[in-house]
């Protein structure tokens, strides 16, 4: 059966070919192997610029061809569909065209839908062989046309390099557009669902409402709260665990960053540094477990030898164990900026006759400053992101408090705990979990954004 | 006691020694020994000693890992005098300066034998504290590198940390006497606030000698400090060495043969960390005594 992938390897055969043919072609052209500096370019480069032209509008006509056909191919089935059906919701009719779908694959036998729908799937089926052959022939004739164009174009003359210089110039310019793209429409997407949210929840009530209990009765008749989608308690769960794990991550990491940097031999630097990053390199997960059944108990026992009240899941031990986990992004961005300071500058402090540790208060840290400011930005950045640990160790429940032996809960958790499970996709209680991720990403969007420029500004000021 | 003593020691012995080499030179050679001689005996021609000096180098190597860097200098630095470095590139004039005021401790794996008295006290002692030793034996380096502060704070950081005020007027004291000195204060006196960045390369320079004398120094080294400046910079920080003289004691390295010429009183030609010949700097560049000098200040030095 022909498919696309069948498509994408005839397109690579042929490119193969293409390949073989540009390069033979260059060297008749130039009468010889021996004669290859009457060509512009080496060879290869005719090769490549032949395959080139062979393998990529053909893949690019491809990629749109399967993008589109879906559609077109759906729209003529419903054109034929019995008017009854056709007059059915838009809900109500991509449940048909699942069904559709799932006789084609073969996920469900025929005989279980009605003729209806049967007849619909083997036309589906028929336009659907159409659209691959119609693809086959288009796209195939459009590599062979690719291919002898160039090669027809083959002459001394032929910049090939150059030409080949501009198209991977292109293909990396569009590489990057991915990425690029993929970030537009990740926002766009989570923007268009929390917009729905708005509509059932003002903007107001959810920035600055101070009670967040998102349970809400599904059926009419079922108990249950209403609902009270305020977003502060959570945030201020997050914050609370973030400036716990900065507390902890900040001065241990800029302490670490300055033992290394300016004080550890070589020896004790080749071995210190690989384990700070393999403590970057341990999943988050295993940091949740540490702090769920270690810190959190740990702390637990000496609250209540100190007669505190403190509960299961505290906000410091969530905090803390996330401390430790960033400590080793902290020290390396601070380490970057220390190491960015000039060494003419230490030697100048160093010349009048300051201490070593004169020199790095008074000087170097002053001048890395504004660049360890911005590493611990995009820390702090990373710290409200992070998720894992205080699933696992803060809490669920959404207390107003700024008492680290309490159970709060993060902005993190909360859109794990509204999306797992079972959820209606247009209730206001999913959708918060996407208002949540807008404010989320707004948050570490601003601190990201300001990280960057005072992390430039101050690498500029030594350039 | 004990330090005076080596002096006493030292000195009278080695300018012996020199005086001997350098009359027999002459009567048996007449004008210069060749090179490979002059290495194989391993000694300094012309006259590196002088009387009632205010540092004394003897022997001194100076290792990094493995590379032998400098090979048995001795040299002495007299007081109020200006003293050149010269030499090719790589040769250790830089290597040997800073083992003057022991910058190269902060250099890792670097090693430094012999003796360096200043004042007749070794500086190598173990009980001697670098802290002091380099407020006594100032540095500006090539490179203007004022910090990243205030004109004030840059020269008052010096006295600061030394704790040379007692309070603030003092301090405004020391800071204008030492902006003054350095030739600066007439262009930065209203904008003492301003960071020090933000002058010319050549106003960065003189911020930095004006900081270094804050501390108030016996000896300055200076190591190529007009290597990034203009030809009137230059000129004015020459000015400035020459006036300095008066109080301080001043060691320059430099590439430039005509500034060797216009600022110093002797000379001292380094060549693959040997000390090759010293002298009166007016005698060294019109009648060098060793070859290789000679092929250097002529330029004919491959
Ligand atoms: N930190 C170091 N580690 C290892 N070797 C060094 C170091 N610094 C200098 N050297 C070596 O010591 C020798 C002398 O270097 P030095 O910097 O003193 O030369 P220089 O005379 O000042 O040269 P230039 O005129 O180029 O400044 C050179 O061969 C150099 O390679
Ligand atoms: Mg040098």
């Amino acid at each position: 059966m022909l498919t696309p992938a069948t498509i994408v390897i005839a397109i690579l055969l042929l490119t193969a070919a293409a390949y073989r043919i540009g390069v033979r072609r260059s060297l008749s052209v130039a009468g010889g192997a021996q004669a290859i500096r009457v060509l512009h370019s080496r060879p290869p480069y005719y090769g490549v610029l032949t395959a080139l032209w062979c393998a990529l509008p053909a893949l690019l006509v491809l990629a749109l061809w399967q993008a589109l056909a879906g559609g077109v191919i759906t729209h003529l089935v419903k054109a034929d569909l019995p008017p009854e059906m056709r007059a059915l919701s838009p809900a109500q009719f991509s449940l048909v065209i699942n069904d559709i779908k799932n006789i084609i694959n073969g996920d469900v036998p025929p005989d279980r839908v009605s003729p209806a729908i049967q007849t619909a799937a083997e036309h589906y089926r028929r336009l659907q062989q159409i659209s691959h052959l119609a693809a086959a022939a288009v796209v195939l004739s459009l590599a062979i046309l690719g291919l002898a164009l160039v090669r027809g174009r083959i002459h001394t003359g032929l910049r090939a390099r150059n030409h080949v210089e501009q198209l991977v110039r292109w293909l990396l310019a569009a590489c990057s557009t991915v990425a690029i793209f993929t970030t537009i429409g990740i926002v766009l997407s989570v923007l268009y669902e929390a917009l729905r949210f708005f509509k059932a929840v003002p903007v107001l009530d959810f920035l600055f409402g101070l009670e967040w209990s998102p349970q809400m009765a599904i059926r009419a008749d079922q108990v249950g709260s209403s609902g009270a989608f305020g977003a502060v308690p959570v945030l201020a769960g997050t914050v609370l665990i973030s400036a716990i794990a900065m507390a902890v991550a900040v001065p241990i990491g800029l302490m670490a960053a300055i033992y290394m940097s300016e004080y550890a031999g070589k020896k004790f630097r080749a071995v210190a540094k690989p384990l700070m990053e393999i403590l970057a390199g341990i999943p988050t997960v295993v940091y949740g477990f540490f702090a769920a059944l270690v810190v959190a108990p740990f702390i637990r026992g000496i609250g209540q030898a100190l007669g505190l009240d403190v509960s299961s899941e505290s906000a410091l031990a969530a905090g803390l164990v996330m401390g430790i986990m960033i400590i080793p992004f902290v020290s390396s961005l601070s380490d970057d900026m220390i190491n960015a300071v000039p060494q003419s500058l230490r030697d100048g402090a160093l010349g009048l006759g300051a201490t070593r540790s004169e020199t790095i208060k008074q000087v170097v840290l002053p001048a890395a400053l504004p660049g360890i400011v911005g590493g611990v930005l995009l820390a702090v950045s990373r710290a409200i992101g992070e998720t894992m640990i205080v699933v696992m160790a803060a809490g669920l429940t959404a207390n107003m408090t700024l008492n680290p032996f309490k159970a709060v809960t993060t902005v993190t958790v909360q859109i794990v705990t509204l999306l797992v499970g079972d959820q209606e996709f247009d209730s206001p209680k999913t959708l918060a979990a996407f208002a949540l991720g807008l404010l989320l990403f707004a948050i570490t969007l601003g601190l990201n954004i300001i990280a960057l420029k005072v992390v430039r500004k101050y690498k500029e000021q030594y350039e | 006691m004990k330090m005076a003593f080596q002096q006493e020691l030292w000195q009278p012995k080695e300018l012996d020694v020199a005086t001997d080499q350098l009359t027999r030179t002459e009567e048996k050679k007449e004008l210069r020994i060749p090179a490979e001689r002059a290495q194989s005996v391993g000694q300094t021609v012309g006259k590196p000693f002088v009387d009632n000096p205010r540092m004394i180098c003897r022997e001194v190597n100076v290792y990094y890992g493995d590379k032998h860097a400098i090979r048995q200098v001795s040299l002495d630095i007299a007081r109020h005098e200006v003293i050149a470095m010269i030499g090719p590139s790589g040769c250790g004039k830089s290597t040997f300066i800073r083992c003057l005021n022991r910058m190269n401790d902060t250099i890792d794996g670097c090693r430094v034998t012999g003796q360096i008295l200043l004042d007749g006290q070794n500086i190598y002692d173990r009980q001697v504290d670098v802290v002091p030793l380099r407020a006594q034996v100032g540095m500006v380096f090539q490179k203007p590198n004022p910090f990243p502060k205030s004109i004030y704070d840059n020269v008052a950081y010096g006295p600061k940390i030394h704790g040379l005020a007692r309070n603030r007027s003092e301090l405004d004291q020391i800071v204008e006497i030492s902006l003054r000195k350095a030739g600066l204060w007439e262009e930065v006196k209203d904008r003492l606030s301003q960071s020090g960045t933000s002058l010319s390369g050549g106003q960065q320079q003189r911020l930095c000698i004006a900081r270094t004398i804050a501390v108030g120094p016996e000896v300055i080294l200076m190591d190529e400090p007009c290597s990034a400046l203009d030809p009137i910079a230059t000129g004015k920080i020459e000015e400035l060495i020459d006036e300095l003289r008066q109080q301080y004691s001043i060691a320059i390295v430099t590439h430039s043969m005509q500034q060797a010429a216009r600022v110093s009183q002797r000379t001292a030609y380094f060549h693959l960390g040997d000390l090759i010949e010293v002298g009166q700097t007016d005698q060294l560049f019109t009648m060098p005594r060793h070859k290789l000098t000679q092929d250097y200040i002529t330029g004919r030095f491959g």
